[in-house]
């Protein structure tokens, strides 16, 4: 059955349902896919048993014509979420062999659906970073090259294994999470759609906790009807979580409807940022065209306090993480280095435990949030979090969706900005503020850079309307018809 | 802002994460570079402006005093480095 | 005023409370895990408590009705809009490495508390805050040397923490705020107070000051766990203190923990330095919002507290402060003599409950709702007093019977062992004169005006009647025939 995994996620749902294939014939397929893009380091942790097994469950449904709305179909999960009997790791050497005997809520419900796990993904530690290097278990590698290069270059992050293994088709799908943009910018570094949520959209019940009032969970998967689908089974209410959002979640399926026609669109002048490529300007141009040209209008926004949405997060998202974090004391799971006090356990165990930037996310979170120094960082910066938050409630009085280029560049090598924070940091300049204000983006690819990589494009929404973006990002893939693969890791 | 080695190893303390004092230095740079460039923020006027800590429009919800049961001790204890007789156990904490 | 005599004069106590309590609820403040005391280790345990990764905490309404009950028991305001908050610091029985509890906007501001003081004296003291936080688990460091275990049962368990102004000026006056906050704790339902059980732990602030002058720098002494533990801990930390500044040295603002064994505070060994908080309102968690009339609702549900019992047990019962104030002490003994005085009278009642009752209690080391003589069988043998039919001092052996029996039925025991008082005067004059014509010499002192000889022959006629007789009839009889 040669193919099956280069089927999208919903050609497949149709083909199971339709018997042309079995959910373990697929299954099949997709262990293979993912084993023979092994030399990415997209996944931790394999779990082909496990897929067998729910695939023949799948097929039992399947057969008896009660298939689930995910049945059958392997997913990859960014190995943040918890997952029952099976290893989460964060990708840090702190939760060594931690294996939680409990399971998220959004990994719950995608099994309650049939979905099929291929294993947990490889990510930046604690999803700390822009280009999924910064794990205990290795740099991940995106599937993509530089046309007549085979330097590798990086998937970028944190969601990089998620982003890379769907981008190789190991996986129909995957899950991932976006902090500040943990979805979106690997999702455009990879070629591949991904779409962080309202804040409240999904649970954040289980899964590994960064910074707790932007993580949000979304979908990776090849096309934004496939996103649409995942994000269905993905997003709802739970009572195990006070920040989840008690509103119905609506059939975004159905809300691509192909038809912008009068929808206002916005283009934020802010985002014409320094150091950002001609190519990158020249497909934002071309996203414009294309949404004008299926009906939409354009309109001028501005989102005046854009260029302060960087610093902000990074004290609003240290700062949360340095309490986050505090639980990885070596007492209850993972490691722990001894030492001759509790104190000295607690240094050494920490000290080992976690990498370079998440010690160094940590102390920057310790020190805004420290004695004499909260009112000047902290409280500062969720003042300026409401001013971007308002910037984006007026560009809604005249816009009914943001259109943006998702990343400055494409995606870097391995090894490139790693000596500079700062630099590393700024790849999340288009995609952090919707984040602080808890609006859904999207991501997705709208055409190649001049060496051959993917770019692209985001649309944000209001809140609660990943219809609108959805359909809107529909109209966008239609009209981008990118069809592009990348050359590495695809077992082609 | 510039972080002088002091201070690093003062922050370092609270967060429980050991700095070899060789290192105090060349972190001490790194963070003050993170600082100085989060600093732009000074540039915002936020006079009037409240503080967000959340971005959901919506109210805390309640959960009722229902017992919905504890873990079962092998799960709560699995993970542990170190256990003694349903314990967690650590280095003699002296008070 | 309360001073203590230095070397070099006279110096006040400045003392303020910092009361945990343990709020009374089926689950914990943020999990559905149980609270019961003294199960097995780690057996109590969500893996929210246990701070699993990925654990979000959810709040138990209950315990917010708990602590806005126990705000408007204190007669404080109720912030209808509070905020959790991140407090950070690690100790291996804080699993999260933060405690989720409330610092800026706690849930309860500014209340009081009045304290009943010996000679029917009160003083007000000042409630600075009331706020909600999870409770820690328990760490045990003598099972094993070089080890500490560490027990996560009571990890997120709802507390209230209490803070008082520093109001009180000798230990006397922070025993009765402990004493007195307890009782109210325990009528509003909301705290059992059990201070061996750890449900109540108090922080006592101390500081000394030259009278009148400014405050001087203060000792926090940790975890007290008895009232007689908190008194001694202030009277030999304000004595240290005073030798310290006498000798010419400095306060140090520092923790200590007070060592019962030795009746000592010492300082702790974590460093006061490594305490930099770092608080911040929890992600985790909305802002806690409350309904006005909610608020309102639980106010008029709220019992009557002491105080208000007091003054009508002094207006409508005519008591007097002292008995009041025993009376409503403790919410038990309240209820039992509520039930007793219901339709008698309540000076009768008082003194039975406070006499009788309280002597056979305290005999035999029970409380008030173990006695075996329920307030129902009291009143019914206080009835037996007032119909006649017995004597007080008859009543006296009754209630002793019913203690020791467990017999419910005073009227069945009177009557079962021949105890009904004569009235009859007939046979009263009769024993009279017996006792008259044999005591020719006490006649004769009452009529040289010896008035007490009196009492002599009311005891010899109650002798001879087996205490039987009605002393009212007996007195009467007995002055008329003494006067022929």
């Amino acid at each position: 059955m040669a193919g099956l995994a280069d089927l999208t996620l919903a050609e497949a749902r149709d083909g199971l349902r339709n018997k042309d294939f079995s959910a373990l014939e697929l299954a099949e397929a997709e262990i293979t896919a993912v084993e023979a893009a092994r030399g990415l380091n997209a996944f931790i942790t394999e779990t082909p048993e496990r897929a067998l097994a729910q695939a023949q469950r799948s097929d039992a449904r399947l057969a008896k014509g009660e298939g689930l709305a995910l049945d059958g179909l392997p997913l990859a999960i960014k190995d943040l979420f918890c997952t029952e009997g099976t290893l989460t790791t964060a990708a840090s050497h702190i939760l060594d062999g931690f294996t939680p005997r409990y399971e998220s809520t959004v990994t719950a419900k995608l099994w309650a659906a049939g979905a099929v796990m291929l294993g947990k993904t490889n990510l930046d530690e604690f999803a700390m970073g822009s280009s999924s290097t910064q794990s205990h278990y290795g740099p991940v590698e995106n599937p993509w090259r530089q046309a007549g290069e085979d330097r590798p270059l990086v998937p970028g992050g944190s969601s990089g294994g998620s982003a890379a293994a769907v981008a190789a088709r190991a996986g129909l799908g995957a899950t991932g999470t976006d902090t500040g943009g943990s979805i979106r910018q690997p999702a455009s570094f990879c070629g591949v759609v991904g779409m962080k949520p309202t804040y409240g959209r999904c649970s954040r019940f289980g899964i590994v906790a960064f910074a707790s009032s932007l993580d949000q969970a979304g979908p990776f998967a090849r096309t934004v009807r496939d996103c649409a689908i995942l994000l269905g089974a993905m997003a709802g209410y739970d009572p195990r979580d006070s920040t989840s959002a008690d509103v119905e979640v609506p059939d975004f399926e159905a809300a691509l409807s192909g038809d912008v026609r009068g929808l206002k669109v916005g283009i934020p002048d802010e985002y014409r940022v320094d150091g950002m490529g001609g190519e990158i300007e020249k497909l934002w141009r071309q996203g414009i065209d294309w949404l004008e040209g299926a009906g939409a209008e354009t309109v001028e926004i501005s989102l005046p306090h854009t260029r302060y949405a960087l610093p902000c997060y990074y004290i609003l998202a240290p700062a949360e993480a340095s309490a986050n974090l505090a639980r990885y004391d070596g007492v209850r799971y993972g490691l722990r280095v001894p030492g001759d006090s509790i104190d000295e356990m607690y240094e050494n165990t920490r000290a080992e435990g976690f990498g370079q930037e998440v010690k160094r996310r940590v102390l920057i979170g310790t020190y805004v949030l420290s004695a004499g120094y909260y009112d000047a960082y902290y409280l500062k910066a969720q003042r300026v979090r409401t001013l971007i938050s308002r910037d984006f409630t007026e560009a809604f009085e005249k816009a009914d969706v943001i259109l943006t280029p998702t990343t400055p560049s494409a995606a870097f090598a391995v090894g490139e900005k790693m000596d500079d924070p700062i630099a590393m940091y700024l790849n999340d300049v288009f995609t952090v503020p919707a984040s602080l204000a808890g609006l859904p983006g999207i991501s997705l690819p709208a055409g190649l850079s001049d060496a051959g990589l993917p770019l692209g494009l985001q649309l944000i929404g209001r809140a609660f309307d990943e219809e609108t973006v959805l359909r809107t990002a529909g109209v966008l893939e239609d009209a981008a018809a990118f069809d592009a693969r990348p050359g590495r890791g695809v077992g082609e | 802002m510039s972080l002088d080695k002091a201070t690093v190893a003062k922050i370092a303390r609270l967060a429980r994460i050991k700095v070899p004092d060789d290192d105090l230095a060349a972190l001490a740079g790194e963070l003050s570079n993170i600082l100085d460039w989060i600093e732009q923020l000074n540039e915002v006027d936020t006079r009037d402006v409240p503080p967000m800590t959340h971005v959901a429009a919506m109210k805390l919800k309640w959960r009722q005093d229902e017992v919905t049961g504890a873990a079962p001790r092998d799960d709560v204890i699995a993970n542990a480095p170190e256990e003694r007789d349903g314990f967690f156990t650590v280095p003699k904490v002296l008070e | 005023m309360t001073l203590i005599e230095g070397r070099t004069g006279e110096w006040e106590c400045v003392i303020g409370l910092e009361i945990h309590a343990q709020v009374i609820s089926k689950a914990k403040l943020f999990s559905g895990a149980p609270t019961d005391f003294g199960a097995e280790p780690n057996t109590q345990v969500s893996f929210v408590d246990a701070a699993m990764p990925g654990m979000l905490p959810v709040i138990n309404g209950f315990c917010v009705e708990q602590a806005v009950r126990t705000g408007l028991g204190l007669e404080a305001e109720i912030n209808l809009t509070s905020v959790f908050d991140r407090k950070n610091y690690f100790y291996p029985d804080l699993p999260q490495g933060y405690q989720i509890s409330q610092f800026p906007l706690p849930i309860v501001g500014k209340g009081s508390i009045t304290l009943d003081l010996e000679g029917g004296e009160t003083r007000t003291i000042g409630i600075e805050r009331l706020h909600l936080e999870q409770d820690a688990g328990k760490s045990l460091h003598d099972r094993e040397p070089g080890a500490t275990y560490i027990d996560l049962n009571r990890s997120g368990v709802a507390l209230m923490e209490i803070v008082s102004e520093p109001d009180m000026r000798s230990a006397e006056e922070a025993g009765a705020y402990i004493r007195k906050l307890r009782s109210i704790l325990r009528y509003l339902g909301t705290c059992d107070g059990n201070m061996e059980e750890g449900s109540l732990r108090a922080d006592v602030n101390v500081s000394v000051r030259r009278p009148g002058e400014d405050l001087g720098t203060r000792c926090e002494i940790k975890n007290v766990n008895s009232v007689r533990f908190v008194q001694q801990a202030i009277e030999y930390e304000a004595a240290r203190q005073i030798d310290i500044i006498e000798d010419g040295g400095v306060i140090a603002q520092e923790t200590r923990l007070f060592d019962p064994s030795r009746g000592e505070t010492r300082p702790m060994r974590t460093k006061e330095e490594s305490h930099d908080y770092r608080y911040f309102p929890d992600p985790d968690l909305l802002p806690l919002e409350l309904d006005a009339e909610w608020v309102a609702d639980i106010k008029a549900s709220l019992p009557e507290l002491p105080e208000a019992k007091k003054a009508r047990f002094m207006a409508d019962l005519d008591l007097d402060a002292y008995d009041a104030g025993v009376l409503v002490a403790e919410r038990e003994t309240a209820e039992y003599f509520e039930a007793v005085a219901e339709g008698r009278d309540a000076k009768a009642c008082a003194n039975w409950v406070m006499g009788d009752l309280f002597a056979a209690l305290n005999k035999a080391g029970l409380g008030i709702n173990e006695a075996p003589v329920s307030a129902a069988s009291l009143g019914a043998l206080i009835d037996l007093i007032d119909d006649g039919t017995i004597s007080r001092r008859i009543a006296k052996e009754v209630f002793e019977t019913m203690w020791r029996t467990g017999s419910k039925d005073a009227a069945a025991i009177v009557a079962e062992k021949g105890l009904e008082q004569i009235s009859d005067s007939g046979a009263i004059e009769a024993e009279i004169d017996k006792v008259i014509a044999a005591n020719p010499g006490q006649v004769a002192a009452f009529k040289g005006g010896n008035e007490k000889v009196i009492g002599w022959f009311v005891g010899q006629i109650m002798k001879a009647t087996e205490g039987k007789a009605n002393p009212r009839t007996v007195n009467e009889i007995l002055r008329r025939k003494l006067a022929d």
